[in-house]
């Protein structure tokens, strides 16, 4: 770790204040960025601590709908009452990811904006696109397990590894945020990005700009919903194939759904027209099997990571049998049904 | 966090030949105040172990992927390795010599002992930490529970079926 700066503010206007030169980080939780400074991937000359900022409350909105400060703990979101009955499958997949201490400390705003597990990102005696433009991607042509299959570039095959962000993506979550130019409010599907020519951005937030709160609408798929999670050891890892599944039937037939996918890509990833394939559809495998080859149309393995192309493939059909059936995946018991 | 981790040599010399100014923090540790001088860049692992010689807390992989360095913050579980101690200035800290002692051992420590939970016992620390952070949280029923719930701490001496006897031992008895 190198030496930097430490501010600490008490509103949200003077950390938006010290938040905008060069080189500065912002600190949450810190589960993410204190290692990545530890390895200095991160090697921030100012470190502004955001804990003090008033924004670690779950308040309900006037539309019926749920705002989860940045501040909020993943733990605190999870167990949150209105969460578990309203949302739960955000607070699955909150409790499909990391360990109950990193929970307890990493934040909401922080698990949106925590950067790739790829190997090559954390390793600086490696080449990484990500980490210095122009350097190349070790990962391309490399040990690639753990990268996309979907929406990477020439230049990056990096995946986002949250469980959360793919929950918010299938709840069609709002992200607002707060900069020296105002606040915005991004939804949930623009705010992550492909890696394109510009592996090094993650998402599009402007430079300085700060997230104070997710939003959540007040749609109900508090019935027919999954998060399944695969990965390689039962808990405590990121995921190879994850399926996010929000499900509403009418009198038997999928009235609305949203499928989000996490593990395969740069983003969340999310396809509009692999949900309209099956709307007003009675749940079938048949169904189910159209809107997985529509979600995953395109994808290309790198190698190690080729498998992840048919088990996605079966986790999308099973997922979205699980939600129709409301047998949702249990995060505990973790036998696949 | 979302620019290329380019870097201003510049600058960052400069920030470097600065004189290293420290920052006040104030702690309960165990039940006893303190009023420290840290280094910002200090993590909450290193301060306990290195400025107050509190080893009971052990360093595994400093990284967030072992749970060797668990410690309570305000009766929380979290990683001591990726806690910058300023960050958590005025919190009340509980390592393992705050939850027992030789001679008065925390029902935790006895149960380890009675299911023999440990061999090499580097982990041990921060899994009975984790387990005391476990019961406080209350989202744990059954077995299977525990068993998800202390997946934070890796064992490589594989001791995980007497660890999740001697937690449940006493949730179970707390309850």
């Amino acid at each position: 770790m190198i030496r930097f700066d430490y501010a600490r503010p008490s509103d949200v206007a003077e950390a938006v204040r010290d938040g905008a030169g060069d080189h500065v980080a912002y600190l949450a939780g810190g589960t993410n960025l204190i290692d990545l400074m530890k390895e200095n991937v991160a090697r921030p000359l100012e470190v502004v601590d955001i804990n003090r900022l008033p924004l670690a409350r779950i308040t309900d909105l006037d539309d019926g709908g749920l705002r989860l400060g940045a501040l909020a703990t993943n733990a605190d979101t999870a167990y949150d009452e209105r969460v578990q009955a309203r949302y739960p499958l955000l607070a699955s997949a909150i409790l499909a990811g990391a360990s109950p201490q990193l929970r307890n400390a990493a934040t909401n705003g922080g698990n949106l904006n925590q950067r790739t597990r790829c190997y090559y990102f954390y390793d600086v005696d490696t080449p990484c696109n990500k980490r210095v433009p122009g350097q190349g991607c070790g990962a391309i042509g490399g040990v690639n397990r753990i990268h996309a299959i979907l929406g990477a570039s020439d230049r990056c095959i990096a995946t986002h590894p949250s469980d959360m962000c793919v929950a918010l993506a299938a709840l069609k979550a709002q992200v607002q945020v707060t900069g020296l130019e105002g606040d915005r409010a991004i939804a949930f599907d623009d705010y992550h990005r492909l890696p394109g020519d510009e592996p090094w951005r993650d998402n599009n937030l402007k430079q300085g700009e700060l997230v104070t709160a997710i939003d959540l609408p007040a749609e109900d798929f508090s019935t027919n919903y999954t998060y399944l999670k695969l990965r390689d050891r039962l808990s405590y890892a990121f995921a190879l194939v994850s399926v996010a599944v929000a499900m509403r039937l009418e009198e038997g037939r999928i009235a609305d759904v949203r499928i989000a996918l996490g593990g395969v890509a740069h983003k969340p990833w999310r396809r509009i027209e692999a949900e309209e394939a099956i709307k007003n559809e009675r749940p079938s495998d048949t169904v189910f099997d159209t809107a997985a080859s529509a979600l995953l149309a395109g994808a290309v393995g790198q190698g190690d990571n080729s498998f992840k192309i048919g088990l996605a493939h079966k986790a999308i059909v099973r997922a979205l049998n699980q939600a129709a059936a409301g047998t949702p995946q249990s995060q505990t018991d973790k036998r696949i049904r | 966090m979302n620019d290329a981790v380019t870097i201003d040599r510049e600058a960052a010399v400069r920030v470097a030949a600065r004189p290293i100014a420290t920052l006040p923090l104030s702690l309960t540790i165990n039940g006893e105040a303190r009023e420290l001088q840290v280094e910002p860049w200090t993590t909450l692992l290193d301060l306990l172990r290195d400025k107050l010689d509190l080893t009971g807390t052990k360093k595994g992989c400093d990284h967030g992927q072992c749970g060797a360095c668990t410690v309570l913050i305000d009766g929380r579980r979290i990683n001591s390795c990726l806690k910058l101690a300023v960050s958590v200035d005025g919190a009340e800290i509980t390592t393992i010599e705050g939850l027992g002692q030789p001679g008065e051992l925390h029902p935790l420590q006895a149960a380890f002992i009675e299911h023999d939970a440990f061999q090499c016992g580097y982990c041990t620390p921060g899994q009975i930490c984790s387990a005391q952070g476990l019961i406080n949280e209350g989202h744990a029923k059954d077995r299977q529970d525990v068993r998800e719930q202390m997946s934070g701490n890796l064992c490589r001496c594989g001791a995980y079926t007497n660890i999740a006897d001697a937690v449940l031992e006493v949730m179970e008895k707390q309850a």
